[in-house]
């Protein structure tokens, strides 16, 4: 193994780990966008745009993320119509496809974590927000969302990591992110697996302070349900009174 | 539309090759599961930690750098070795680096599933077992196993609707599968949109499928009385 290559070719790798941040957090960024109105419409059986919300989810959990990158790289461009449309500088861009492919991704699954916290916020939290007068308006901004998206954060800590694993399909269209990276190397010297092993060293990095940084929010976030916490404390004023 | 019709037999050949991997997949990845939940249920603590390093190796990585690791890192490994023992060349298969990788991965996920069904079997009912004198083997096939397969049967349904979806991966290392062949032949004849929604098509059918069979086996596994969920 000659894993100087790497060493000598850092910059390369630190791109590649700068476009696998961007690619990720833009594509849960935008997905957040998509499913805050769409989970809460689909925990509503909102008329007509439920049923409509509910393919597209089905659609995008349904099948690989990577023909859907496929359908959107190489399929849209079959078109004539997409190749003189205005939008064309920017699907023509294996970039921009992977962010709209992985943004419509995410988008499809944070919808279903999102409809789960709010279906399962306790129907007290509305009960007493309506009781202090609060117009229902005041009651998603000020109480349903807020209290449904702090249970949805374990859930959006997985798919944040799931993201950031799919993401290394964006590879295969050309983008130089990690696994592009390494593919690169490998390619530039003709070696097996240095490349493709130091790729899988950033993934697990990052996933792992994807998964720290999760944890933390969640201490903070999740204060009020750590119950051990408080049963800790509760055992040691019992322990001063005995 | 007209240019998909005569490559539809062609895909769905493609589409039985996924499924195959699919479940062969599947397969390795249970065996390696239930070692791998037993070994950190029963071990001592070394085999504990061996199973804790594999299961966060494993779920750290992208399933697709793992693919590529294995099939090109693994058909230098077998050069390297032909080279000293002096064999012939021996090439590694597509369908074999796939299998391998994608049960791999997975049996990291499903040790967790069965990790967590077995701590929902309630302790008394193994002690009731032993009180009755049964022998370690018969608890385990008697008592253990079929409430193990119920706790842990939403779990596995899971893990197998996001294995379907992970075969897909395989075709990037030029498998024939569904969607490399699609890939393929869409380019050629100038139509990939066409060609990746029927696709998306044949993969909704598997999940659809899917969903269908194991809701019939949640239903027959459920506790006479009790309604799966």
């Amino acid at each position: 193994m000659q894993f100087d290559l790497v060493l000598e070719n850092w910059p390369l790798f630190a791109g590649g780990v700068w476009l696998t941040i961007q690619l990720t957090v833009l594509s849960v960024a935008i997905g957040f966008c998509i499913a805050l109105p769409c989970g809460i419409a689909r925990a509503r059986h909102t008329p007509i745009a439920s049923p409509l919300i509910n393919a597209y989810v089905y659609l995008f959990r349904g099948t690989p993320l990577l023909v859907q990158l496929y359908l959107i790289y190489y399929g849209l461009s079959q078109f004539e119509f997409v190749r003189d449309s205005f939008l064309w500088p920017v699907l023509r861009e294996a970039w921009w496809c992977a962010l709209i492919t992985f943004a419509l991704n995410s988008g499809a699954y944070a919808t279903e974590i999102i409809r789960g916290a709010v279906e399962t916020t306790p129907s007290g939290e509305i009960e007493g927000a309506r009781a202090l007068g609060l117009s229902n308006r005041q009651v998603d901004w000020l109480v349903l969302i807020p209290s449904a998206l702090r249970r949805a954060l374990p859930q959006y800590g997985n798919e944040f990591v799931f993201m950031l694993h799919g993401s290394a399909v964006a590879s295969i269209i050309t983008v130089q992110d990690i696994l592009g990276a390494g593919r690169t190397l490998n390619a530039r010297y003709y070696v097996a697996y240095e490349g493709y092993l130091t790729a899988a060293v950033l993934y697990m990095a990052i996933t792992g302070v994807v998964v720290l940084a999760f944890r933390m929010l969640e201490k903070r976030y999740l204060r009020h349900l750590n119950i051990k916490v408080n049963e800790k404390a509760i055992k040691g004023r019992h322990a001063l009174v005995a | 539309m007209q240019e998909l019709i005569p490559y539809i037999p062609l895909l769905l050949r493609g589409a039985l090759v996924s499924i195959s991997l699919a479940l062969a997949s599947l397969a390795l990845a249970t065996l390696l599961g239930a070692l791998g939940a037993a070994g950190k249920l029963s071990g001592g603590r070394i085999t504990g930690y061996m199973v804790q390093l594999y299961t966060t190796l494993v779920r750290g990585v992208p399933d697709l750098v793992m693919i590529l690791l294995i099939y090109f890192g693994g058909q230098r490994l077998i050069n390297d070795i032909g080279d000293a023992m002096g064999w012939d060349y021996i090439s590694l298969s597509k369908f074999l680096a796939g299998t391998f990788a994608i049960g791999f991965i997975f049996g990291a996920y499903l040790t967790e599933t069965f990790r967590g069904a077995y701590m929902t079997i309630p302790k008394g009912q193994i002690e009731a077992a032993e009180a009755l004198g049964m022998k370690r083997l018969a608890i385990l096939w008697k008592v253990t196993i079929p409430q193990l397969t119920r706790f842990a049967l939403p779990g596995y349904a899971n893990v197998w609707q996001v294995l379907v979806k992970s075969t897909a991966v395989v075709s990037i290392i030029g498998l024939e599968d569904l969607v490399g062949l699609a890939n393929d032949t869409g380019k050629s004849v100038r139509e990939p949109f066409v060609f990746m929604s029927f696709v998306l098509l044949v993969y909704l059918c598997i999940t659809w499928v899917s969903t269908q069979i194991f809701a019939w086996l949640e239903r027959r596994s459920a506790l006479v009385g009790h309604h799966a969920v």
